[in-house]
C-alpha cells in the first residue's frame, strides 16, 4: 500500500499578504507582470457584498485578505478563473467589496440541490490556518430551508445570511465575526 | 462506508496542521474561532476550483531578481528555490498557481504599513509568481529574505522565510504556508512556526540547501517540495493490500 504523505502545514498569510496576491494594494509597481487574477463575472444578476471583518475583542480586522469562489447563475462552475475574486479589507475603514453575480444552485452530493451560496476564504496575520464558509443569501428562505450544509448547524445559522441592503438594489451586508457571540460559522471542508 | 461513499477529499488532519488558537503567538488570541469547525463532505463547491494559465503570467513573473530593477540587481544572497508539487497520493500536481512574497535581503517589506528601520531596496519588489510544470515542478529565482523584528509577547524576531500561495485544481486544496531555510537558528525560536506543534510537521517547513542545483558563480539552490490535499481515489487494491 503506498504510504500516504502529509500535507504540506499551513502558516499564517500574515500582515503583508497584499504583496503576493494584490500587489497594486501594497504599492508595487506590476508593469513587468501579467494581468492580475479578478472574476470574469458571467451572467447573473450583478450584485455587490460589503462587510468587515471583527475579531474577539469586536475590533475590525484591517489586514484582512478575502477570497470567493463560486458557480455563475446556471448554477455551474465556468471554466478558467470566472468566479473567483479576491479583495482585501480597506486599510483605514477595514471594508471589503465584491461586485459579482448572484449564484445559482449548485448540486449536493445526493443530487439535490444546495441553496445560492458563495465559498469565502479569510486570510490575515494571526489566523494560522485559512478560515473557510460560505456566504448565503437571506431572500432565499426556501431554498435555504432545503439546504444541507445550513441544516447541519446547532449554532450560529444566521451569521451566514447575507443581508440584503434596503437602501441600495442589489447590495447585500455579510460582517465577519472571528471570534465571541456573533461568531461566524467556519467549516471543515 | 462503501468507497463509492466516500467524500472526494478526506478531512485536514488538523494535529498536522497549526491549531487556530497558538497563545504563544499573540495574534492568534482574539482571531481564532472558539467553536469548533463543522465537518461538512465537499461538495462541487469545493471540488471544483479556478484555472489558471501560462497567459497571465508576466514573462519575469518567476524571476524576482530582475521583475522590479530599476537601475540594477537587488542586494543579496542570490538563490534558486525548487521543488515539486505533489498531492497526499504523491501524484504529480500540474498547473498550480504559486504566489511568492518576502522581504528583502534586509528584512524589510515592500509595504506601506512595514516600518521596520532596514532600508527598502529600490530594485525589489519580493512579489512572484509561476505555475508548476506537467510533473509538478517549480522553480523561481530570488535573493534569500533576511530575518526581520515583530511585536509578539515582547520583542521577538521571524526566520528568514518565504509566503508561498498554491491552488491546486480543487478550492478544497487551497493552502498558503511559508518556508524557511536550512540551519537558521531562528526557526526554534519563532511563535509562528511553532504554531506546528510536530517537530516532522515542522522540517516539512523547511527548504533544504540544493548544491547540485546551485548555478556556478551565480546563485545557490534550496529545495522546497510541497504536498496538497489529494482527491480520494486511491485504487481498491490499494485500500485492501
Amino acid at each position: 500500500m503506498k504510504k500516504r504523505l502529509h500535507e504540506t502545514p499551513s502558516q499564517t498569510a500574515g500582515p503583508y499578504v497584499h504583496i503576493g496576491l494584490l500587489p497594486d494594494a501594497a504599492g508595487i509597481d506590476v508593469k513587468h507582470h501579467g494581468i492580475d487574477i479578478h472574476t470574469g463575472l458571467g451572467s447573473g444578476t450583478p450584485i455587490v457584498i460589503t462587510g468587515v471583518v471583527r475579531d474577539g475583542a469586536g475590533d475590525i480586522v484591517k489586514d484582512a485578505l478575502l477570497e470567493i469562489w463560486q458557480a455563475g447563475n446556471d448554477g455551474e462552475f465556468a471554466d478558467g478563473h470566472k468566479g473567483f475574486a479576491r479583495c482585501h479589507a480597506d486599510f483605514e475603514t477595514g471594508e471589503f467589496r465584491f461586485e459579482t453575480v448572484k449564484p445559482g444552485q449548485v448540486a449536493w452530493t445526493d443530487g439535490s440541490l444546495q441553496a445560492p451560496h458563495i465559498t469565502l476564504m479569510i486570510y490575515a496575520r494571526g489566523i494560522n490556518i485559512h478560515l473557510h464558509t460560505r456566504i448565503y443569501f437571506a431572500d432565499e428562505a426556501d431554498a435555504n430551508a432545503a439546504d444541507p450544509v445550513l441544516n447541519a448547524i446547532s449554532e450560529g445559522r444566521e451569521t451566514l445570511l447575507a443581508k440584503p441592503d434596503t437602501s441600495s438594489n442589489n447590495s447585500y451586508r455579510f460582517d465577519v465575526s472571528l471570534q465571541g457571540e456573533a461568531e461566524t460559522v467556519f467549516f471543515d471542508i | 462506508m462503501a468507497s463509492s461513499d466516500k467524500p472526494v477529499f478526506d478531512p485536514r488532519d488538523r494535529t498536522w496542521h497549526p491549531k487556530g488558537l497558538t497563545p504563544a503567538y499573540n495574534s492568534s488570541v482574539l482571531r481564532s474561532p472558539k467553536r469548533a469547525l463543522l465537518q461538512m463532505p465537499p461538495s462541487l463547491s469545493e471540488t471544483s476550483g479556478p484555472v489558471f494559465g501560462h497567459k497571465m503570467l508576466g514573462e519575469h513573473d518567476a524571476d524576482l531578481l530582475h521583475n522590479a530593477v530599476v537601475d540594477g540587481d537587488p542586494v543579496g544572497e542570490r538563490i534558486v528555490v525548487s521543488g515539486r508539487v505533489l498531492d497526499e497520493y504523491a501524484r504529480p500536481q500540474p498547473n498550480v498557481l504559486i504566489e511568492v512574497w518576502q522581504a528583502n535581503a534586509g528584512g524589510r517589506y515592500r509595504h506601506a504599513r512595514d516600518g521596520y528601520l532596514a532600508p527598502l531596496d529600490k530594485n525589489f519588489s519580493g512579489y512572484g509568481r509561476c505555475l508548476s510544470d506537467e510533473q509538478g515542478n517549480y522553480s523561481f529565482r530570488t535573493i534569500r529574505p533576511g530575518p526581520y523584528p515583530f511585536p509578539n509577547n515582547g520583542p521577538a524576531w521571524r526566520p528568514a522565510h518565504i509566503h508561498i500561495s498554491l491552488f491546486g485544481a480543487s478550492f478544497a486544496q487551497r493552502l498558503i504556508t511559508q518556508f524557511y531555510f536550512e540551519g537558521d537558528p531562528l526557526i526554534r525560536h519563532c511563535a509562528i512556526v511553532n504554531a506546528v506543534s510536530n517537530p516532522a510537521a515542522v522540517d516539512r517547513m523547511v527548504a533544504k540547501l540544493d548544491l547540485d542545483s546551485a548555478i556556478p558563480f551565480d546563485a545557490l539552490a534550496y529545495r522546497f517540495d510541497i504536498v496538497l490535499r489529494g482527491r480520494n481515489e486511491t485504487p481498491l487494491d490499494a485500500e485492501h493490500s
